[in-house]
């Protein structure tokens, strides 16, 4: 179990980290998510002990990082940003000194066979880890984490510089790491966090924006008065005869998707379900209705929205990968 | 502390750094033992001491370059510093490690002892005196590299610095020998100099005070080499 308590970095002037505190339980796969230099490294830093924090306390299985180190260190597994391999040793080698370094008594030879064969690296036992692709090397760094077993697993930005098969295997091997281990992972890639936490924290400009599911993250900000439609008709009739619902705050052709077809964008006032009058016009003009979807915000909606404030809009799904 | 020992040494032979270090040193002192004892039929083992304690001003930083410069550039340090060891773990097993392959290198003056002992009598204490000097010069000059690597994350840079630093050990000598008026200076650069101390040890004289000294200052840059870690990681 983690427990952070209004941490707090300063490097010099500039806040780093400002004042979060979250608890992660056991079995819990934390997403910690945000944009380049929001303090997620930071965070990770000072929750390993890498970097000492300004203020606040981090609790590593209730022992703080700052007053027993050695011990709350054991009970991590930490793979940083940019995997702390030495390059002129083959992966055997390393993983053995890592193994000597944590001082791990659990039988060396088998335990060693079953992170490797955990992580896919028993073919490239014996190459120098300067000869590994990135992916090995990222693959190498998740098992040097992996040694002693330790009970948390903090790991920034695993699935950097892996091929998309590669990251799918990564992500089962943390869901199921996830079973009996905590674990904290960073990362922007937002598809990632989805798929594999259970929980999310968004942190901006070092304070946290958000904590909750990924689910419910989605759901607090549901939208079922926005819609986007395409409907087959003349635009500036179509357009007349939405903006005569009542309650149409807004509407908007978007472009012409068939030809005579047009998306339109419609957002009425808060808690008013307009599909129903959509599909009334509709029949009344005889246009056909050829797409009508609700406009659900995704995880990298939320994102955005939380991480840039209000400027931005929110999209909708179709035009949510920009 | 262990494994960043065993680690250490094999990266020392690698990486080839040992393999320059022990030849190099060895090829010199093996010129100076031709010339001093063999040519001019000798059993007199100073001059190489001397010759050793020359060359160890400009080899240890070799050595001990890389030490903390590389792991802080291929950001491995990341690694040794979120391990349940201690700072003085990391720091005292690359310092033995360094003075490991110090001590193979140097430990060839006890061939040359056996060589010589076939053609004369070999004053065995002297040569053990001689030995545990440049050992203890070694542990010293060793401790000061190693505190030099830890500031930079470029092996060049922690070579030259600790080259000057070494030098300016060693410099302090002539300083003195200019100071004849200003005694009181004059005798705290004697005291810190280190090779009067060493001087003495190569004429036979064992003075624990100067074995006291070069322990002490062995043990103080170790000691800063962990404040530099301990200090990157409060600020």
């Amino acid at each position: 179990m983690i427990e952070v308590r209004n941490l707090t970095k300063h490097y010099g002037d500039k806040k780093a980290v400002n004042d979060i505190s979250f608890t992660v339980n056991d079995g819990e796969i934390l997403g910690f998510l945000g944009p380049n230099g929001a303090g997620k490294s930071t965070t990770m830093n000072m929750l390993t002990g890498y970097i000492s924090s300004t203020s606040g306390q981090a609790l590593i299985n209730g022992i703080d990082i700052l007053e027993d180190p050695i011990k709350a260190k054991s009970y991590i597994g930490y793979l940083p940003e940019i995997p702390p391999l030495y390059l002129d040793m083959t992966v055997h080698a390393y993983l053995n000194f890592v193994f000597d370094l944590k001082k791990c008594r659990l039988p060396r030879r088998s335990h060693m066979k079953d992170v490797m064969t955990l992580c896919k690296i028993q073919d490239v036992e014996n190459r120098l880890i300067k000869n590994l692709s990135k992916g090995y090397k990222q693959r190498v760094g998740l098992a040097q984490a992996l040694i002693n077993n330790p009970p948390v697993l903090i790991l920034d930005e695993p699935t950097v510089g892996l091929d998309p098969k590669q990251i799918i295997e990564i992500r089962t091997l943390i869901k199921r790491l996830g079973k009996n281990h905590t674990v904290i992972l960073s990362s922007h890639i937002l598809s990632e966090i989805q798929a594999v936490c259970d929980r999310v924290i968004i942190i901006n400009h070092g304070v946290i924006a958000a904590d909750d599911t990924a689910t419910n993250l989605s759901n607090q900000v549901t939208t079922d008065h926005r819609i986007m439609v395409r409907i087959d008709g003349e635009k500036p009739a179509v357009l007349q005869a939405i903006r005569s619902i009542e309650g149409i705050e807004y509407v908007r052709a978007d472009m012409e998707r068939e030809k005579g077809v047009w998306e339109y964008e419609i957002e009425a006032q808060p808690n008013q379900d307009i599909r129903y009058e959509i599909n009334r016009i509709a029949r009344e003009n005889n246009w056909n209705i050829l797409l009508l979807k609700t406009m659900e915000m995704t995880l990298e909606d939320i994102f955005l929205k939380i991480t840039m404030g209000e400027q931005v809009q929110v999209k909708n799904n179709k035009g949510g990968n920009e | 502390m262990g494994a960043i020992y065993r680690r250490e040494i094999g990266a020392f032979f690698t990486s080839s750094i040992a393999y320059v270090f022990l030849a190099v040193f060895d090829i010199i002192c093996g010129f100076f033992f031709t010339m001093d004892n063999l040519a001019s039929s000798s059993v007199n083992l100073a001059g190489v001491f001397s010759t050793m304690f020359i060359i160890s001003i400009f080899l240890i930083p070799i050595l001990t370059m890389r030490l903390f410069s590389e792991e802080k550039k291929q950001k491995t340090e990341q690694g040794l510093l979120t391990a349940p060891v201690s700072l003085t773990g990391i720091v005292l097993g690359k310092y033995f490690a360094a003075l490991t392959i110090f001590l193979i290198a140097v430990s060839i003056g006890f061939l040359y002892g056996v060589i010589l002992s076939i053609f004369g009598t070999m004053a065995w204490m002297t040569l053990f005196s001689n030995f545990l000097a440049i050992v203890l010069v070694g542990g010293a000059f060793i401790a000061v590299g190693l505190f030099v690597s830890s500031l930079t994350e470029n092996q060049i840079a922690a070579a030259v610095g600790a080259m000057v630093c070494l030098l300016l050990f060693f410099l302090v000598d002539l300083l003195a020998a200019r100071l004849s008026s200003v005694t009181w200076l004059q005798n705290i650069l004697y005291d810190l100099s280190f090779y009067t101390r060493y001087y003495e040890f190569t004429c036979g004289i064992f003075n624990l005070s100067s074995v006291l000294f070069f322990i002490s200052v062995a043990v103080l840059f170790n000691f800063f080499t962990v404040r530099v870690f301990e200090k990157r990681r409060w600020s």
